[in-house]
C-alpha cells in the first residue's frame, strides 16, 4: 500500500505548489469559471487542473464555495461563464445524466439513499447502459433478463466488498447514516466512474465507520481506476486519504499543493483564521487576556465532567 | 322488527360495488398510482384526463366520422398531448408546479368543452351524444335485456361497458404490474425517492417522469371512454374537480404504490357509498330518522360525510391503505 500510495504522489512531484498549477494528465481542466448568486461571487475559479487517477481534496472554510463548485461540475447548477473540460471533452451545458454517462459520478452532502428501494435496487439503478429501463423493453422481460443478472451479480460483489451483503433486501432507509454512505458510495461505483467527486463523505459518519469509509476512498484509484475529488472538513481526514490539496476561499483557488505544504501556506492560514490572527501581541497581555478569558469561564459550570 | 329490506341494500351495495362506475374509478386510480404511488408526480387534474380521454374518442366519431377503434386511439392522443402540453413547461420545476398546474387545467378542459365558443365543436353544456352508434354495433349484448349472475345484475346497454372497463382495468394492471419489476420501474421509483440521487446516477429523470405523466394519464382517458360508452353521452359538467378526489381516496383507500389497490379501493368505495345510501333512505322511510332531522334528498348528501368519517378512520388505524406497507410509511418519518 505505501509503495502505491508513493507512486501516485510522485506523478504531481513536479507540479508547483501554486494555484492553478498545470498538471502532466488532467481528467478534469477549468478554465474562467464563475458563479453569482445576487451580489454574491459564489465561485470564480480562474484555472484548475485536476489530475487523473489521484486523489484530490478540495478543502476550504465554510463558505468558500466549495459545494457550488461541485454542483457546477456536475450540471447540477451552471455557470455564469466559464468553460471545463472532462477527459478531453468539453462539457459546457452538459445535464447531470448526460455527465454521469461520460464518467463523472457525485454523491451528495446529505446522503440521498433511496429509502423505499431495497438495498440491491439502489445497487441496480447504478449500472448504466440498461435495456429495461426503455419502456418499450421494459414489457419485455426476456429482452433485460440477462443484463439483470449480471448487474445483480456485480452489484453484490460490491456490497460484499462494502460488507452491506447481510442488508441486501432490506429497505435503504433502514441503515444507518454510515452504512448509508457506504451505500452511496458502492451505488456510485455501479455507474462505472472515472471521476468520482465525493461531497463530504465523512460527514455524519460515526468514527467506527470513519476508518473503513476511508479505506474504501483511498483503494478507489487502484482497484477502480477512478480519480477521486472530494470535499472534506476533518483535515485528519485529509492528511490521511489524498494526493493533492486544492485549497478555496471566497470562491477562488487560494492555494494548491500536496497536504503538507498547504498548513505553512500564508493565504490559507489567512483565509481559515483571518489576515490579522497573528498581530503581534506582547507577552504580558497575552497572559492578562487569557486570565480575564479564564475567569468569564469559570462562572459557567465545566461543560465535560468526568465521571 | 321493522321494515328495512336489508336483501334489497345488499344486493344494491353489491351490484354497485361493480358497477360502471367502480370501474371507471379504478382505471382513473390506477393511473393516479402510476403518477403518484410509483412516480412521485402530484397530479390534481385527474379529471381532466378522463375528459379529455372521453372527448377525444366522442369528437373523432361525432366530428370525423371514424370507426370505433380510430375513435379510442383518438381518445388515447388526445390524453398524450394533454400530458405533453401539462409535463413539458413543469416537469423540470418542483413537484407543487404540477399540481398546481393539474388543478387549473382540468377546469380549463371542462369550461372549453361548454364555451359557447366551441359549441359547433364540443356542442356546449349539452355534451356529444351521437357517437354511441358504432359501439352500440359491437356490442354484443341487447340493451334491454338484465345481463349477470346473482345480486350483479346490469341492463344489456351498460354491461357492455362494464365488460370493456373491468378487461381494460385488468389489462393496465398488468402493464403496471410489468413495469414496476422492470428496471423502467425501478429508476421511476428512484426519481419518486429522490430525483437528484437518480440524476447523479445518468438517469434522465425529466424524460421518466415525462413518460409516468404520459402513461398515467392515457390510462385515465381509458376511464374517460369507458364512462361515454357506458353513458352514452359525454357530458361538461361531469368532469368537475371534485372528481380528483374521490380518485384519489380510492387511491388512497386501497393503499398507494401497491398494484392492485385501486381497484379494490374503488370496489370498497362504492359499496360503501351505495349501503349507506340506502340504509339512509331505508331508515327515513321507516322513520327510525324523524324527517325534522333529515328527508330522503338529504340522505344523498349525508353519504358523502360517512365516507368522509370512514376514511378519517382508515387514516387513523390504516394510514397505509388496505394494501400498502407500514414498514414503508414509517421510513418517511426517518
Amino acid at each position: 500500500m505505501p509503495a502505491e500510495t508513493a507512486t501516485r504522489a510522485d506523478v504531481l512531484a513536479d507540479v508547483p505548489h501554486e494555484p492553478g498549477a498545470p498538471k502532466p494528465d488532467p481528467i478534469v481542466v477549468v478554465d474562467g469559471m464563475r458563479k453569482a448568486f445576487g451580489g454574491l461571487i459564489a465561485v470564480d475559479v480562474e484555472h484548475l487542473e485536476i489530475q487523473r487517477g489521484v486523489i484530490t481534496a478540495l478543502i476550504g472554510p465554510n463558505g468558500a464555495g466549495k459545494t457550488t463548485f461541485f454542483n457546477l461540475l456536475t450540471g447540477f447548477d451552471s455557470p455564469d461563464t466559464g468553460h471545463a473540460v472532462f477527459d478531453g471533452q468539453a462539457i459546457d451545458g452538459y445535464r447531470p445524466y448526460q455527465l454521469a454517462g461520460l464518467g463523472m459520478v457525485r454523491t451528495f452532502q446529505l446522503t440521498k439513499s433511496l429509502t423505499k428501494l431495497s438495498v440491491i435496487e439502489n445497487m441496480k439503478l447504478g449500472a448504466k447502459g440498461q435495456r429495461g429501463e426503455r419502456f418499450l423493453p421494459s414489457l419485455f422481460t426476456p429482452l433485460w433478463r440477462r443484463q439483470e443478472e449480471e448487474i445483480e451479480e456485480r452489484a453484490m460483489e460490491l456490497l460484499r466488498r462494502f460488507q452491506l451483503d447481510h442488508m441486501r433486501d432490506e429497505y435503504a432507509g433502514t441503515l444507518s447514516g454510515g452504512q448509508r454512505k457506504l451505500l452511496e458510495m458502492a451505488r456510485a461505483l455501479m455507474v462505472e466512474p472515472k471521476l468520482i467527486m465525493l461531497d463530504e463523505p465523512m460527514a455524519g459518519v460515526n468514527p467506527a465507520l470513519t476508518q473503513s469509509l476511508l479505506e474504501h476512498v483511498k483503494r478507489l484509484p487502484a482497484e477502480e481506476g477512478a480519480t477521486v475529488v472530494f470535499v472534506e472538513h476533518d483535515m485528519d481526514v485529509v492528511r490521511d486519504i489524498s494526493d493533492w490539496v486544492v485549497v478555496m476561499a471566497e470562491g477562488k483557488i487560494i492555494a494548491e499543493g500536496p497536504h503538507s505544504s498547504i498548513g505553512q501556506n500564508q493565504a490559507v492560514i489567512d483565509a481559515y483564521l483571518g489576515a490579522h490572527h497573528d498581530a503581534p501581541l506582547d507577552p504580558e497581555q497575552e497572559d492578562e487576556w487569557l486570565r480575564e478569558d479564564r475567569l468569564e469561564l469559570g462562572d459557567v459550570p465545566p461543560l465535560r465532567e468526568e465521571p | 322488527m321493522t321494515g328495512i329490506d336489508w336483501g334489497f341494500i345488499l344486493n344494491q351495495t353489491l351490484a354497485r360495488s361493480l358497477d360502471l362506475n367502480a370501474a371507471v374509478y379504478a382505471l382513473a386510480a390506477v393511473g393516479l398510482n402510476v403518477h403518484f404511488g410509483y412516480a412521485g408526480l402530484l397530479n390534481f387534474g385527474q379529471v381532466g384526463f378522463v375528459a379529455v380521454g372521453a372527448y377525444g374518442m366522442g369528437l373523432a366519431i361525432t366530428l370525423w366520422q371514424t370507426g370505433p377503434f380510430v375513435a379510442v386511439l383518438m381518445g388515447i392522443g388526445f390524453a398524450v398531448v394533454f400530458a405533453l402540453l401539462l409535463g413539458i413547461p413543469t416537469l423540470r420545476l418542483r413537484a407543487d408546479y404540477l399540481a398546481i398546474v393539474t388543478i387549473a387545467a382540468a377546469e380549463i378542459v371542462r369550461l372549453l368543452a361548454r364555451s359557447t365558443a366551441l359549441r359547433n365543436v364540443t356542442r356546449g353544456a349539452e355534451g356529444l351524444n351521437e357517437f354511441i352508434g358504432p359501439f352500440r354495433e359491437l356490442s354484443p349484448f341487447n340493451p334491454s335485456l338484465l345481463y349477470g349472475i346473482g345480486p350483479f345484475q346490469y341492463r344489456g346497454s351498460q354491461f357492455f361497458a362494464i365488460v370493456i372497463g373491468w378487461v381494460v382495468t385488468l389489462l393496465t394492471l398488468l402493464l403496471v404490474w410489468q413495469l414496476m419489476r422492470s428496471p423502467w420501474g425501478r429508476v421511476v421509483k428512484a426519481i419518486r425517492e429522490d430525483e437528484d440521487a437518480a440524476r447523479a446516477l445518468g438517469k434522465n429523470a425529466y424524460w421518466y417522469k415525462l413518460q409516468a405523466l404520459i402513461l398515467g394519464g392515457v390510462i385515465g382517458g381509458l376511464a374517460g371512454m369507458v364512462l361515454a360508452i357506458g353513458n352514452a353521452t359525454i357530458q361538461p359538467d361531469f368532469f368537475v374537480a371534485p372528481l380528483t378526489f374521490f380518485f384519489w381516496l380510492v387511491l388512497i383507500l386501497g393503499g398507494v404504490g401497491r398494484v392492485w389497490s385501486p381497484v379494490v379501493g374503488s370496489i370498497i368505495f362504492w359499496a360503501l357509498i351505495t349501503f349507506v345510501r340506502n340504509l339512509g333512505r331505508a331508515m327515513v322511510n321507516e322513520g327510525l330518522i324523524p324527517t325534522s332531522i333529515m328527508d330522503t334528498s338529504q340522505v344523498d348528501q349525508i353519504q358523502f360525510w360517512i365516507v368522509g368519517v370512514a376514511l378519517a378512520l382508515l387514516m387513523v388505524f390504516r394510514p397505509q391503505g388496505i394494501f400498502g406497507s407500514r414498514e414503508e410509511m414509517a421510513l418517511d418519518a426517518r
